[in-house]
């Protein structure tokens, strides 16, 4: 009998085309191949310089995120893009795109989004293929039970070239998340507490796996949330068993498999949940009840602390330093009750309907403080029109939010959405990196439940005390 | 690719851990769409102050910098983002080779494939180096070690094929394409979703 497998090994065995060698990595096939705008231009320059073609343009999925504005006139009302270099990017996706046969949707397309949303919400990922795209947070596809993870844009140009990609096996980790996560607490805040507890590089060279009955009680949404974040442990991948809440989500998507069709899809994917006894590399376990809402202090994901904590203090640390310095924060403060310039909800961290959803419950009849600029950006232009279609855009701006077009926004500086140097940003977003929300901004990470709440107080707030 | 054996430089230490690709590029400068030009980029916000200006305490603007092609980092550089950017902003400045007690998986697979050396040491190793900047070192990819000053040859992991494309300049491409069989063999047998 086989030794019993993890879902990783499953999904990884039957992509090899040539397995690993002492010498040579695996031939991995790749099942689906998203692409945007940023990280392709190159790979195809490379396609022209060698005479090459894309070998499978059906496995390859195009949309424009990145660089794209979120601003209605800009989008829909024939404005240009205002950042020069940025509208020649997407011009040049467009031409791309038509000159391999690639299908891209395109800037006023009604499918279009963050690419990391429009991949599970159009159904082109599915449990068990193998997804890449120039993008770190390609890891958020794992949710599905797919083997989903970032490349860089020379990798873009091989599976172009030959729908492969040389890979070494990584390591497993499982991260077992037990207990019920109490009220007010998310997957947002669980996620972050798991890249607090391994670590920003605690994932480096492994897959996770993440299991237990907490994520088995997560919906969708919230599975995304937490895999997409895996990368900020160090992990390329996170992935999650599908089972019947994956399913259910799945049926009647575009891109999902349909009729028959879906009746042997299903058969496949309940294979996919690891084997009993199937060994991981590494486990680490997590007491999802013991939790609290979560925010970042420092400069990078792994400097989090529960919100009703103080900043600690690592006095043989200079790195330590400086990154406090950076915030404007000291050892022993406490991150409750300091004043908030801008409020983000948004992001493939925390854009889908559930995320504004809840936001919306904080929000509803509620006012955000003078002087805070919230802006709430759908993760999809069909995230879009679900939330308005439930009224929640009405609430937003009744609240005295901005509510935009769907992109990346002001998750990362390169959109024209950005943080004013100096000030506070609490952010659904995935990173608090110096400088990622603009020059000098002080992001500081957190839940959408947290960042409504922090919007309202216009300080540092516990959304239980707003519930 | 040019075939690298050897490298020899003095070092520049940038004694900082966890540098993300945010830091080594910023996300402004990626509406770019060549590789070329990127490394009067590199470092942007930590070398220059708003108004443009050299920031004369950051490592890479001190004389001693000029013509070093071995950055000496601190632990997991690299993390973040996928950009490519990244390594090509590194190579451009004229960086060789990256120094570190551990790399992110993405920054270290994609320096590999523009010819720039993730050199992962242990611990004491690598703070002997971070204690002392500006030092001669060599690095010899055929036995895969760095050469102190004092003499000592530090061994270095390299996985084994990449050690071939970069000794033999052999691009990871042209090694798929060869393939081609096997990739049709595979298409194929599976029935693909």
């Amino acid at each position: 009998m086989a030794a019993p497998q993890t879902l990783f090994e499953k999904v990884w065995r039957s992509h090899e085309v040539s397995g690993e060698t002492a010498d040579t990595p695996a031939v991995l096939y790749i099942d689906l191949h998203l692409i945007h705008e940023v990280t392709s231009p190159q790979a195809f320059t490379v396609l022209r310089q060698h005479g090459l073609g894309v070998r499978r343009p059906e496995r390859t999925f195009a949309t424009m995120d990145h660089s794209t504005p979120t601003r209605t006139e800009q989008v829909f009302g024939g404005a240009p893009i205002t950042l020069e270099d940025a509208a020649r990017q997407v011009r040049e996706l467009e031409r791309n795109c038509t000159a391999f046969g690639i299908e891209l949707l395109g800037l006023r397309d009604a499918r279009r989004g963050i690419v990391h949303i429009i991949g599970p919400e159009l159904g082109l990922t599915q449990p068990g293929k193998t997804v890449v795209c120039g993008d770190s947070h390609t890891s958020t596809h794992g949710a599905l039970g797919a083997l989903a993870f970032g490349i860089g844009t020379t990798e873009v140009g091989h599976v172009f070239a030959t729908q492969c990609l040389l890979q070494r096996k990584p390591r497993t980790l499982a991260i077992n998340v037990n207990g019920a996560l109490p009220p007010g607490v998310t997957a947002k805040d669980l996620i972050l507490a798991i890249i607090g507890r391994i670590g920003v590089g605690g994932g480096t060279g492994h897959v996770l796996e993440y299991r237990g009955e907490t994520i088995r009680a997560l919906d969708m949404d919230g599975r995304m949330t937490v895999c997409n974040m895996s990368i900020e442990a160090g992990a390329r991948a996170g992935m999650i068993a599908p089972d019947e809440t994956t399913f259910r989500y799945l049926a009647g998507r575009p891109r999902a498999p349909q009729g028959e069709a879906w009746a042997a899809a299903l058969e496949r994917w309940q294979q996919l949940p690891g084997d009993p006894g199937a060994r991981f590399d590494r486990e680490v376990d997590i007491d999802a009840a013991a939790l609290e809402p979560m925010m970042t202090f420092g400069t990078n994901p792994g400097m989090v602390i529960p919100i009703g904590g103080t900043i600690p203090q690592r006095s043989d640390d200079p790195v330590f330093a400086k990154s406090l310095a950076y915030m404007g924060f000291a050892p022993g403060e406490r991150l409750q009750e300091h004043p908030v310039n801008v409020v983000f909800i948004g992001s493939c961290t925390n854009g889908r309907l559930s995320d504004l959803r809840a936001a919306a419950s904080l929000l509803r009849g509620r006012k955000i403080a003078s002087g805070v600029h919230m802006l709430i950006v759908p993760g999809s232009q069909q995230v879009k029109r679900d939330a308005e279609a439930e009224g929640l855009d009405r609430i937003f701006l009744d609240a005295g939010a901005e509510w935009r077009e769907s992109g990346c926004s002001m998750c990362l500086g390169m959109n024209g959405d950005l943080v004013p140097q100096g000030h506070y940003a609490v952010s659904t977003s995935n990173r608090n990196f110096e400088g990622r929300q603009g020059i000098g901004a002080r992001t500081l990470l957190a839940s959408p439940l947290t960042a409504a709440a922090c919007a309202v107080r216009g300080r540092v707030t516990d959304p239980r005390e707003l519930l | 690719m040019e075939p690298i054996r050897t490298l020899r430089s003095r070092t520049v230490v940038l004694p900082a851990s966890d540098v993300d690709t945010d830091q080594i590029i910023p996300a402004r400068f990626l509406t770019t769409t060549t590789r070329e030009g990127l490394g009067r980029h590199l470092f942007a916000d930590w070398r220059y102050a708003p108004d443009g200006s050299a920031r004369p305490d950051f490592v890479l603007n001190q004389p001693e910098a000029a013509g070093c092609s071995i950055l000496v980092a601190g632990q997991n550089f690299g993390c973040g983002s996928s950009r490519e950017h990244a390594p090509w902003a590194l190579s451009d400045f004229g960086i060789r080779a990256v120094v570190s007690t551990q790399f992110a998986d993405i920054f270290r697979s994609n320096a590999l494939k523009n010819g720039l050396l993730p050199v992962l040491l242990e611990a004491p190793a690598h703070r002997w180096l971070l204690e002392h900047p500006g030092v001669p070192v060599t690095i010899d990819l055929e036995h895969t070690t760095l050469t102190l000053p004092t003499g000592e040859a530090v061994r270095f992991p390299l996985e084994p094929f990449a050690r071939y494309c970069l000794t033999q300049g052999v691009d990871e491409l042209g090694f798929l394409l060869a393939r081609a069989a096997q990739i049709d063999a595979y298409e194929s047998q599976r029935s693909l979703p």
